[in-house]
């Protein structure tokens, strides 16, 4: 007897195509590709589509591309235009924001962080476009909103890092470069510009919420399946009328940890956790730079953090190389 | 007796590894077992230690309370119990109960028939811990390298062997493991909200089940994995994160003494990696 309780199918399913469920008046058709996925069906549903783009999906890939096209195309004339160091160098290549000295300008040189600030827009109004598609489909076929807001937390930390924050710092060059590196390296000098994100409140709760949302899945996810053999993964169902899967997921947890979630909880607990991952990170971004300077200052004005003696002789750096920096 | 409604039938008899029936019952809502004896016994002395110790250091402030392992010049041995040796029981104490809870979760499934997914999926966890207070330090030869126990003193630590290696982002597994953590997060709020926006459809609309969630993500982003899958796939990327974690530190010292940015020296010293962008 095949069982799906393990971490691959051992059986493929293949009923008739699924096309979805009936379109409401006025929509676009779905695009009908039917198509079976051999090695997707190893993990779980093998049917790939059907799709609904519609108009916002439209507006929101062509976006995406444009702001794909231009981040690609400046990394790719940063080599030259050579096509062999392109693919080569890539992880290291960037486009990246003006430099300080053009503020909030939006009219500046597309070679000095014109072609960061398009992309930029393209991408969020790709990714905005993105968001009302979620809202809008799952309103036409009848469904809550809750997939929605938990992506618009994630959108709002994008923004915070992109957009709001250098507005409130007053200048386009405190934003995150397109680089798979340089994004990295930008985060790490943040954090020890403003005295060690470590410090800093609101990033110690998004890293609780992130280790708690890794931790929640895989509670979660081994309860189901563990359950499966009772028709644990059918969640709706056991949700409106609890069958022995939820009894016994729930009963494992109380019996385990003293304290049970219920099918539909659990599905609370866990949308909380990944949308207060994003949230609080955007707060803590928000903050740095505009209310606190250095977060170790404040952990030691505060009583988190011990003062050090300050062991090295002042050190001023002088006013003219400040300046050349920054600018 | 705290008690569900629909509890009483399935506290049966048997599945226990060992002690047959001598611990086979329940504390109010918990299961005790065999396990839960030792769990309590490991977890109980443990936290006496830790209290001892704190109440040892004078300190008042509950964001300095530490308890630190030993000095690195103790190497692999035992230390004496104010400089470390507290550390090193506490470890010990910790071990055994994060041992315990594991097997008593086996008897738990065992007894309501049910897989070894939680079991198991802990397990990885556990090892992520033990790689950073013991396969680590054994590694690099003294336990002076463990992790201490603390609210900011944990922290302290992360900072400071981050920046040992001056730029940990480069570990080739952090990248991983923080992948996993980040996607992880995200399946979860995917998973969350289709489930909640499924049963909570809103004013005049009746509960949908798993054809409208499969409809949902068909049309929003090609495919749904459906509700199996999503529970094997967000069990495997968040055993992923634990695991590479653990490999990300376990690396970071025994097989790379160097900033780990030099890791890609490799890559920027072959003639592949050519163009005109300054490093």
């Amino acid at each position: 007897m095949g069982s799906y309780s393990s971490i691959y199918n051992r059986i493929q399913i293949r009923g008739p195509f699924d096309p979805g469920v009936p379109m409401r008046p006025g929509e676009l058709p779905r695009i009908q590709a039917k198509n079976f996925s051999y090695w997707l069906g190893k993990i779980g549903d093998p049917q790939l589509g059907p799709l609904y783009l519609g108009w916002t999906g439209i507006a929101s890939l062509a976006f995406g591309f444009m702001a794909i096209e231009i981040i690609g195309l400046n990394m790719w004339a940063s080599v030259d235009w050579d096509p062999y160091a392109f693919v080569r160098n890539l992880p290291f290549l960037s486009l990246d924001p003006p430099p300080a000295k053009y503020g909030l300008n939006i009219l500046i040189p597309l070679g000095d962080g014109g072609w960061w600030l398009l992309a930029g827009f393209f991408l969020t109004m790709s990714i905005l476009l993105w968001w009302a598609r979620s809202y809008i489909r799952a309103r036409a076929i009848g469904m809550g909103t809750h997939t929605s807001w938990a992506f618009a937390s994630a959108i709002f930390l994008y923004l915070s890092l992109g957009f709001f924050r250098p507005i409130l710092m007053g200048s386009w060059s405190e934003a995150v470069p397109f680089g798979i590196i340089t994004h990295l390296n930008w985060t790490a000098s943040v954090s020890v510009l403003y005295g060690n994100w470590y410090y800093n409140p609101f990033h110690m709760l998004s890293i609780v919420f992130l280790y708690g949302s890794t931790m929640l899945f895989a509670m979660h996810g081994a309860t189901i399946l563990a359950v499966s053999r009772f028709g644990g993964e059918r969640e709706a169902e056991e949700i409106v009328d609890r069958g022995t899967a939820a009894e016994r997921g729930a009963l494992f947890w109380r019996w385990t940890m003293g304290f049970n979630a219920t099918f539909e909880s659990i599905h609370r607990w866990a949308w909380w956790f990944a949308v207060l991952t994003t949230f609080c990170g955007a707060i803590g971004v928000l903050l740095t730079g505009t209310v606190v300077d250095n977060w170790y200052l404040w952990g030691v004005k505060h009583g988190i953090a011990p003062s050090y003696p300050s062991v090295y002789p002042a050190f001023p750096i002088p006013h003219d190389v400040t300046r050349s920096v920054v600018q | 007796m705290a008690m569900l409604s629909f509890e009483r039938k399935y506290r049966v008899r048997g599945g226990t590894l060992i002690g047959g029936d001598l611990f086979d019952f329940w504390v109010g809502p918990f299961y005790v077992g065999f396990f839960g004896v030792t769990a309590i016994f490991f977890a109980a002395l443990g936290s006496l230690l830790i209290f001892y110790d704190i109440s040892q250091s004078g300190e008042t402030n509950i964001f300095a309370f530490s308890v630190n392992p030993p000095s690195i010049k103790y190497g692999l041995g035992l230390a004496p119990f104010n400089e470390g040796g507290i550390w090193q029981i506490v470890t010990m104490c910790a071990c055994g109960a994060f041992a315990s809870w594991a097997l008593r979760e086996i008897e738990i499934c065992r007894k309501l028939g049910i897989g070894w997914h939680v079991p198991i999926a802990y397990s990885v966890a556990f090892f992520a811990y033990l790689s950073l207070v013991v396969i680590r330090p054994l590694l690099l030869g003294a336990w002076g390298h463990g992790f201490p126990y603390g609210i900011m003193s944990h922290l302290d630590w992360v900072s400071s062997v981050g920046y040992q290696f001056l730029h940990f982002h480069y570990n080739p597994a952090h990248m991983l493991a923080v992948t996993f953590f980040f996607t992880t997060t995200m399946f979860l709020g995917l998973h969350a909200g289709v489930i909640l926006a499924a049963v909570n459809p809103g004013k005049g609309e009746v509960v949908k089940y798993g054809e409208h969630e499969n409809a949902y993500f068909r049309d929003y982003i090609f495919y749904s994995i459906g509700p199996y899958g999503i529970h094997r796939l967000g069990l495997f990327f968040a055993l992923n994160a634990g695991f590479w974690s653990a490999v990300c530190i376990i690396i970071s010292g025994p097989f790379w003494d160097g900033g780990w940015p030099y890791f890609f020296d490799f890559f920027l010293k072959t003639p592949a990696a050519i163009g005109n962008i300054a490093y």
